[in-house]
């Protein structure tokens, strides 16, 4: 017998494992408004789990491989005519298509679509856990490490210049790390909700921070708050792990964006 | 020697050419002025020194280790990014409490630290942008447009601060603006430009020169003049326009 041999604990450390790293690097993503961005990469998981269950490679690395090649496409094509609003979309909403195409065509063994799509936390495993968490790790280590040049970067990306730094090289970094958190978080919210695992913390830690790094903490404890409370609730109440998780986090939204609003008109 | 050294520099923007083998340097301690219509590349320029722009040709020589401190035309920060005054200062070197303190009085900006960047007035902000570019200890210092939004009597105490600022630590100042006879008067070397350098030299010398007159128009008015101005003057940029004066002044 031993600590992880519970299911329930599995998951509650693998909800806090994305949440963890969610809430960072989903400041960024509120920060420089890339949360199509983070759609369209999301939805091109979809894509990378079809394609690694046709060539037999593992899951992981197939999604990293296709959420970084999405990134690069939308990238490329951003600027060409389109505005960026569009190009996003597009791609978002191709990427989902072509990927439930992909899934269907799999030969063999019938794929549980909705365990993508929706995620499955309460199956998570000890090598799941494992790659969450090291996953996770990663991106904390690279927000930690970059952390001074992405935030001159997303304030200004001449100014970044001026002080000798690569803003592209900080957009490929952020890019990096988002690739990285969906291809850990399919298990646990599946492709659908990521994005709102990302954004909704930041959102709502947004009214009580005074600096980037106040929201930064404030969206980790938001989205780990999210993850225990919205998979107790899913347990009580019967209902599915991932979008519970996630309609508890916009619960915490809801909740400080009229406390904040209260506080304002107290204030005035 | 020149802290910046750029010659037969050629800049295409979508192909579209914005530049045309402008040779232009900038020595320690001196405050140079670029001038000239709207979309002369005056800001392709300033954005050539601080390297981030690629040259289509030409050579971009910066002394080794150089220090620049940049001061953007506009700075949008997204109102979902919390940041106070202080920790503005300090991305992306930390500097401490003290220094930070500092660098705004040096910039007229003081009691400002603990200020929401997004609660700044228009002349607060561009202070406390001045304050963050010092902080660096510059060789360089480059105003783009600095004091857009500020009233006359608000840009000309700007200016006169960056020319103590100047006076106190030796860095040359490099700037854009459309003020010109504000900026002429705080200015060593006016560069006028116009997709190429049509004159340059001291501020006299520019504003008597006849290709500035075919820009800007003549006398105080010449603000004025720079939104009516005759897009396809011609004239030789050849070595003899102004490069005499040029040396005059480095001197």
């Amino acid at each position: 017998m031993s600590f992880l041999d519970s299911f329930l604990i599995r998951a509650a450390l693998a909800g806090l494992g994305v949440a963890l790293a969610a809430g960072p690097l989903g400041c960024f993503v509120v920060w420089r408004r890339m949360a199509y961005f983070g759609d369209a990469t999301a939805h091109a998981a979809i894509l990378g789990v079809a394609l690694s269950l046709a060539f037999e490679v593992p899951i992981l690395g197939g999604v990293l491989l296709c959420c970084l090649a999405m990134a690069a496409a939308v990238t490329a094509l951003t600027g060409r005519g389109h505005s960026s609003d569009t190009i996003l979309g597009v791609a978002a909403h191709s990427a989902l298509a072509f990927g439930l195409v992909a899934v269907s065509m799999i030969p063999g063994a019938r794929v549980d679509l909705s365990a993508y799509l929706f995620g499955d936390i309460l199956a998570v495993g000890r090598g799941d856990l494992a790659v969450i968490w090291g996953g996770g790790a990663l991106v904390l280590a690279l927000l930690w490490w970059r952390w001074s040049a992405l935030l001159t970067t997303t304030l200004n990306a001449d100014l970044a210049r001026a002080s000798g730094m690569d803003p592209e090289r900080e957009q490929r970094y952020l890019t990096f790390a988002l690739a990285l958190v969906v291809a850990v978080a399919i298990k646990v919210v599946g492709v659908l909700l990521i994005a709102a695992l990302l954004l909704i913390p930041a959102a709502a830690a947004r009214p009580f921070a005074r600096t980037p790094e106040r929201m930064a903490l404030l969206a980790a404890a938001v989205g780990g708050l999210a993850s225990l409370g919205g998979l107790r609730l899913s347990f009580l109440a019967d209902t599915p792990a991932g979008p519970t998780i996630v309609a508890t986090a916009a619960a915490i939204f809801a909740l400080a964006a009229s406390l904040s609003g209260f506080r304002r008109k107290v204030a005035r | 020697m020149s802290l910046v050294e750029i010659t037969g520099l050629d800049v295409r923007l979508d192909g579209r050419p914005v530049l045309d083998s402008v040779d232009f340097s900038i020595s320690r301690g001196e405050i140079v002025t670029l001038v000239g219509p709207n979309g002369s590349g005056k800001t392709t320029l300033m954005r050539a020194v601080i390297g981030a722009v690629t040259p289509a040709a030409g050579q971009i020589r910066r002394k080794p280790g150089l220090r620049l401190g940049y001061v953007p035309q506009k700075l949008h920060i997204d109102p979902t990014l919390p940041l106070t005054v202080g920790r503005f200062l300090s991305l992306p070197v930390r500097f401490s409490r003290f220094e930070t303190r500092a660098a705004l009085e040096q910039a007229g900006a003081e009691a400002l630290t603990d200020r929401q960047m997004s609660e700044l007035s228009g002349g607060q902000f561009q202070r406390v942008l001045l304050a963050r570019a010092l902080l660096s200890k510059p060789e360089l210092l480059i105003l783009d447009e600095a004091t857009q939004g500020l009233d006359q009597p608000g840009s000309a105490a700007f200016y006169r601060q960056i020319e103590t600022i100047r006076d106190e630590t030796g860095c040359a100042v490099l700037m854009v603006s459309h003020e010109l006879h504000v900026v002429m008067a705080a200015s060593d070397r006016v560069v006028c430009l116009n997709g190429h350098v049509c004159c340059h030299g001291t501020p006299e010398h520019v504003s008597s020169a006849p290709e500035y007159r075919a820009l800007f128009g003549t006398g105080t008015g010449g603000a004025l003049a720079l939104y009516r101005h005759d897009h396809d003057h011609s004239h030789e940029h050849g070595p003899d326009c102004a490069h005499d004066s040029h040396e005059t002044a480095a001197e």
